[in-house]
């Protein structure tokens, strides 16, 4: 479970103050995929990178299964916005690194490893470096580098952004079919609604910031869900626009 | 347009143009490139010899055929191993620890704010102190043997690894370490997988920028007080006034500071590789 108290940011740097995110009180149950969608710059990242540890908050509490975070959250892997490769390291190095890490041997580590790549489409490319690949490579390389470890919570930002369209449903298969087998909470922020209503349970949807929590919708289209097909039901279609009332009111406010 | 965009596009162009014409003596093909600095290396030593006994003393300059028969001379009769053997040893022992020193000291102070502020001022006066002056103290410390040169090689090398190491530590990308932590890595981890192989660029401009320093830490020491070493024989021939003697003393430590510099290349070229990219 994760649960934000009143969460708030305030970026400070010498006189100027940015408000990212205002008093946001939210809970995750555990093992459901909750997207949070809002537009550009309004606060998201800036609200994972708290849930992660990574930023204390201004304002407010973060907790995990109950425990207050205060320091980097181990429990939670982060996909970030911007992709984490080290570039010294080829591929299948960079994504086995969680392994390496807790000790596993180099022959486990690359055996699953080289399985994981397979699921990304990555197979091929264990010897380049993150130089050599294309966004949407490095991007499934820390896709399969965070699935690798197994954490229980994914904290995905804007996960599939720089990926084409199949591909795209390629990885929203992928993940589905992971979550169905591990049942992780997973907190997807995404730009896209069709991709946020396809994979959550939930919608979150922020205002323009400080992002503050302007509405929240459950997905209750059954699963498993076909990701090429759901899109195309009556169900989701209800759902889309009355998320879409809501979203796009932020994206006119912001013309004006 | 302002005055100054109409500036910065006339450099633009210049640029361009001196760019261009550049491009077209810098592409000279590696095998060209090789035969024209052997010429440049003849004409060099064809203008000395004339010059020499002509417009120099011959005595003062000496001249490169008298050089070379005496270098030959030393590695004929083999009495110049000795010496080498002892600048390589001092150098590559000097520079090793005042490397690993500079390294360590970086790390350190690079990953401690606190250490870095309280120790700041400590470092900068020992930086500015000239410190092949400590070689007397270093002879009385350590004796007349090796171990005085190696000092004052490590000392030379030190401080220039260290800063450069510790402007790479500081260099480190913050999101590379984050995500590292994320992943439950430990600090050894961290050091170890983050912050030592991005500072790895950094650190071997220090260590290359460091190799000639050590050298000059070697040869100042054998200058001052030894019986062997390159140093010495500098310092042996010139007393001698046997000027041929020195330059070919001068010619062998040029030699070996380019080989340990190779080495030192060939070390980061294998540490590097990935920053090989094909375009
Ligand atoms: N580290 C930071 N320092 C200062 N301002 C920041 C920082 N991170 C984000 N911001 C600001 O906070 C606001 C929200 O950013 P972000 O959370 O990245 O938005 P989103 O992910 O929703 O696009 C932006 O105005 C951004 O400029
Ligand atoms: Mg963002």
């Amino acid at each position: 479970m994760i649960e934000l108290q009143n969460i708030s940011k305030t970026f400070r740097k010498n006189k100027d103050e940015v408000h990212a995110v205002k008093k946001v009180d939210l809970s995750i149950e555990p093992h459901s995929i909750v997207a949070l969608i809002g537009p550009s710059g309004c606060g998201k990242s800036t609200l994972l990178n708290m849930i992660a540890g990574l930023y204390p908050p201004s304002g407010g509490k973060v907790f995990y299964d109950g425990e207050q975070v205060t320091t980097v959250n181990t429990h939670a892997g982060y996909m970030t916005q911007k992709d984490n490769l080290l570039p010294w390291r080829n591929v299948i190095d960079n994504v086995s690194l969680p392994l390496e890490l807790a000790g596993v041997s180099k022959e486990e580590r690359y055996e699953r490893t080289r399985k994981m790549l397979a699921e990304v489409s990555l197979d091929g490319f264990e010897e380049k470096f993150s130089s050599e690949l294309s966004g949407g490579m490095r991007k499934r390389a820390c896709l399969a580098r965070m699935l690798l470890y197994e954490p229980q919570a994914l904290l995905l930002d804007e996960p599939f952004a720089a990926l084409d369209a199949q591909l795209r449903l390629a990885m929203h298969d992928l993940l589905l079919k992971l979550w169905t087998e591990k049942r992780q909470t997973i907190l997807l922020v995404t730009h896209d609604l069709v991709e946020a209503v396809t994979l959550a349970d939930r919608i979150v949807v922020f205002s323009k910031r400080p992002a503050t929590v302007t509405y929240d919708e459950v997905v209750d289209i059954p699963r498993p869900r076909d990701v090429r097909e759901v899109r195309f039901t009556k169900k989701f279609r209800d759902i889309y626009n009355s998320v879409w009332e809501h979203l796009k009111d932020q994206y006119d406010e912001e013309r004006i | 347009m302002s005055q100054d965009d109409i500036g910065a596009a006339a450099i633009d162009e210049i640029e361009t143009a001196a760019g261009d014409s550049e491009a077209g003596l810098g592409s000279v093909s590696r095998p060209v490139m090789l035969v024209l600095q052997i010429l440049v290396g003849f004409a060099f030593m064809a203008v000395w010899y004339a010059s020499s006994g002509t417009l120099v003393d011959s005595f003062m300059i000496s001249d490169p055929v008298a050089v070379a028969r005496k270098t030959y001379g030393w590695f004929a009769s083999g009495e110049i191993y000795e010496h080498m053997w002892a600048t390589i040893y001092a150098t590559i022992i000097g520079f090793v620890i005042g490397s690993l020193a500079g390294i360590v000291g970086g790390v350190m102070l690079g990953l401690s704010p606190f250490l870095s502020r309280l120790l700041n001022p400590y470092i900068w006066a020992f930086n500015a102190l000239p410190k092949v002056a400590l070689a007397p103290l270093f002879i009385l410390w350590f004796g007349l043997g090796i171990e005085s040169k190696i000092a004052l090689a490590a000392v030379l090398v030190v401080f220039i690894v260290f800063v450069n190491t510790f402007a790479g530590v500081r260099e480190v990308d913050h999101d590379l370490v984050d995500s590292l932590k994320l992943m439950k890595a430990s600090r050894w981890q961290l050091l170890t997988k983050v912050v030592l192989p991005s500072a790895t660029s950094w650190i071997f401009v220090g260590l290359k920028t460091a190799v000639p320093y050590a050298v000059i830490g070697t040869i100042i020491g054998e200058l001052i007080a030894a019986n062997k070493g390159l140093g010495y024989l500098v310092q042996k021939a010139g007393s001698e006034f046997d000027t041929a003697g020195v330059f070919a003393a001068l010619v062998v430590i040029a030699i070996i500071a380019v080989i340990i510099n190779e080495l030192v290349g060939l070390l980061q070229s294998r540490l590097e590789n990935w920053k090989v990219v094909s375009r």
